[in-house]
């Protein structure tokens, strides 16, 4: 019933319509384009709910069309073998002259005209019945023969199946099918007019789907081109309904962000370099040509010489800083991860920095447990760790003191990595501290508040720790004292040791007290 | 001692060649890595330094790699611009003794090499015993005499001493002693090691006439006697 489809039929509609609304220009390159071809993902969408829709609906439709034909023939059969087993039962009771009287009895109560009988003796002389003679092709009893009867002058198609009697008397009935076969006609019709207009439909649902198909991507792949030519604040509009179409929507909007990020964070480092890498270069230059032209002895042009080595020494440092910071972020240096100790590690640094906190008269307290197992880069905690006292001890006054401070606890951000527990660990000085808007651009590359001008450093130290706390999977927040200022690190912590360090501390750092620790390891110079 | 520098910037060979020859070693050279293979697997050299990134198909590691597997021991440096953590490991795993990166001071790849070239020499017997001129360091009871008086140091400063001592009469960068007492592979902005060194000498050379560590300038410091 259903013919074998291709994609061509729906191919060829569309075009069909474009001929209608302009014919003049009609061209194979136009069509191409109007359809998109079969490597528009939105025309193999349609192409492919169509092709579904269709062959669908066509099998439905020929269900339909065997239930009922078969049903039909099924009525047929079990009138003709019950009027059968009726009339038989009648000649076993009656004999002969009462089956004939029943079949004409049967034939006047006939008011659909469409019941055949032949009563026939043993020479094939009619007894009783509504057909004229036997028909020749029926010679086997209880097999459904076909025939073409002719009846008052009516051609008609029927049903029959004979019955042997006893005494070689033989019976015939059958059911005149011509009202049947009109049925079925008008059925046939009937499905097949209504699968045409399901063809149509499938055109017009498809044409729907491959539209709403263009519309859903056509605002992200404008959104996209539009960045991908420089209009970095595109973001692709969201419907607002939440469905897949606005997550990927949303999922898309996020990467821009990140991306608007990362090029306001080159751009502003462009920036940064142009400006505080030409000054030193600018100086060490300056210094080597006044000396080459001006120089009266040795010593002087030895001095200047050695004063440009140190000036491109710290153009050196402050590049390798900015590559370093640079290679962190982009987030592939991972390979240095390890499980170790923290706690070594940190009273390492803090011995490293004592002598020199002593030497400016102040004192680096270290209060944490004795062991914390910890995974990560040792190589940049240790870097990041030290980053933050060398400033700490910058900033501290005279008889200051710096605590570090390291506790265990769970992540105080919720939405972020919910319940895992984190490491926090604190550098805090008695300083002049950070005004509120310094804070929140502290960790920018190059950045130096007004405070910290005219100290040595080049203003990449705490990009370089928020760089290495970012690497770790962790958060840098900075937080004013009274007088100074705490930079604390939270650090995701491995799960898996969780239970054996959970009883050394309980509590988030900032809610310690200094003097009620008993178990604090005090180290003072 | 007899050197290899294999490198194939001409300004920089030039410099190192003639900075080295200066201080009174022999210096071979190659501009790239075919040459400097050859002369490394065919000649005895003291200590090879060892650029990276070279021309002629034949890169710094592989002959590295080329040499160790010849169960050649020589100590090679390797010098490179390239300075991640990652490329040093990488540097060091493939046979490595030390690693500097570009742009260097002079001074401290030559204490690099002579500190190198030394260990070569003396790695045969632990020593149990430091001494340099009246200076005495005793590891195993972890005890400092200066002129038979005790000195008290703190573990930290006890190694210290000790790296400078093991590199008397070299010269011993700021960076060496960083990697080498406290293990960090990182410039730490600030001037924590002459802090450390000031105090170390507070107690070594402070009571005592002459002293016996002393500055270099530009370079670091050196343990020495006069």
């Amino acid at each position: 019933m259903t013919p074998p489809i291709s994609p061509e039929p729906a191919e060829q509609a569309v075009p069909a319509r474009q001929r209608g609304f302009r014919l003049s220009r009609l061209s194979l390159k136009a069509l191409r384009y109007h359809i998109g071809g079969l490597r528009s993902a939105g025309v193999r969408f349609a192409l492919g709910y169509a092709v579904l829709f269709w062959v669908s609906a066509g099998l439905f439709l020929s269900v339909i069309w065997w239930g009922t034909a078969s049903l039909l023939q099924r009525q047929v059969e079990a009138s003709v073998a019950a009027d059968a087993r009726a009339l038989s039962e009648r000649w076993s009771d009656g004999g002969l002259s009462a089956l004939a009287l029943t079949i004409e009895d049967r034939l006047e109560d006939n008011v659909d005209d469409d019941a055949l009988y032949l009563l026939v003796g043993p020479h094939g002389e009619r007894i009783a019945g509504n057909l004229p003679s036997w028909p020749e092709p029926v010679a086997m009893s209880n097999v459904w023969y076909q025939l073409t009867i002719k009846r008052a002058g009516i051609r008609g198609v029927a049903e029959v199946q004979s019955f042997d009697l006893p005494k070689n008397y033989r019976l015939l009935v059958g059911r005149d099918v011509r009202g049947r076969s009109t049925l079925r006609h008008l059925l046939t019709d009937t499905l097949f007019w209504a699968w045409g207009i399901i063809t149509v439909l499938t055109f017009i649902g498809a044409f729907f789907v491959r539209s709403m198909f263009r519309r859903m991507i056509s605002s992200i792949a404008r959104t996209t081109s539009a960045i991908a030519h420089g209009d970095m604040d595109r973001r692709v509009p969201l419907s607002g309904r939440g469905d897949e179409i606005d997550e990927v929507a949303e999922a898309i909007n996020e990467m821009l962000d990140r991306i608007k990020r990362l090029m306001d964070g080159v751009k502003q480092v462009s920036n940064a370099i142009a400006h505080d890498l030409r000054t030193p270069i600018t100086r060490a230059r300056a210094q080597l040509e006044y000396a080459a032209l001006h120089a009266r002895d040795e010593n002087s042009l030895r001095s200047a010489i050695e004063e440009g080595v140190s000036d491109l020494d710290n153009i050196t440092a402050v590049f390798e800083a900015l590559l370093r910071i640079a290679q962190i972020e982009a987030g592939s240096r991972r390979s240095a991860f390890a499980s170790f100790d923290l706690m070594p590690v940190l009273s390492d640094i803090v011995e490293l920095y004592e002598p020199l906190a002593d030497d400016q008269g102040s004192r680096i307290m270290l209060r944490a447990p004795e062991h914390l197992q910890f995974y990560g880069d040792r190589s940049m905690i240790q870097q990041a760790v030290s980053n933050l006292i060398d400033n700490a001890i910058k900033f501290s006054p005279h008889n200051g003191t710096i605590t570090v401070a390291v506790a265990t606890g769970f992540n105080p951000v919720p939405a972020d990595r919910a319940g895992g527990r984190i490491v926090t660990l604190e550098v805090s000085d008695q300083g002049p501290g950070m005004t509120a808007a310094d804070m929140e651009r502290a960790s920018e590359r190059f950045f130096r508040a007004d405070a910290a001008r005219n100290t040595p450093g080049s203003g990449l130290g705490l990009s370089l720790v928020q760089a290495i706390v970012h690497l770790h999977g962790g958060i840098l927040q900075f937080q004013s004292r009274s007088p100074g200022l705490c930079v604390r690190m939270y650090l995701p912590l491995p799960e898996d040791d969780g239970k054996k360090q959970g009883t050394d501390m309980t509590e988030d750092s900032h809610t310690y007290h200094p003097q009620d620790r008993p178990d604090l390891l005090v180290s003072q110079s | 001692m007899r050197i290899l520098l294999v490198e194939d910037d001409p300004t920089v060979r030039g410099f190192v060649a003639k900075g080295l020859s200066e201080t009174g070693h022999l210096v071979e050279q190659a501009d790239n890595g075919k040459d400097g293979l050859f002369l490394a697997v065919s000649e005895k050299f003291d200590v090879i330094i060892l650029d990276r990134m070279l021309p002629g198909g034949i890169d710094g590691l592989r002959i590295l790699e080329t040499l160790r597997s010849q169960a050649n021991a020589t100590p090679v440096l390797i010098l490179s611009a390239l300075a991640d953590v990652d490329d040093r490991v990488a540097g060091l795993k493939a046979g490595g003794d030390d690693y500097l990166t570009k742009p260097f001071a002079f001074s401290e790849l030559l204490a690099r090499v002579e500190a190198l070239g030394r260990r070569g020499r003396n790695e045969a017997a632990p020593q149990t015993r430091l001494e340099i001129s009246g200076l005495e360091m005793d590891l195993l009871s972890r005890s400092v005499k200066r002129d038979g008086q005790k000195i008290d140091l703190q573990p930290r400063e006890f190694r210290l001493l000790e790296f400078l001592m093991r590199h008397a009469g070299q010269v011993v960068t700021r960076t060496m002693l960083l990697e080498g007492v406290w293990d960090y592979h990182f410039d730490p902005q600030t001037n924590v090691i002459d802090v450390h060194v000031s105090r170390l000498r507070q107690k070594v050379d402070k009571p005592f006439e002459a002293p016996l560590i002393h500055t270099v300038r530009n370079a670091g410091y050196m343990l020495r006697a006069d």
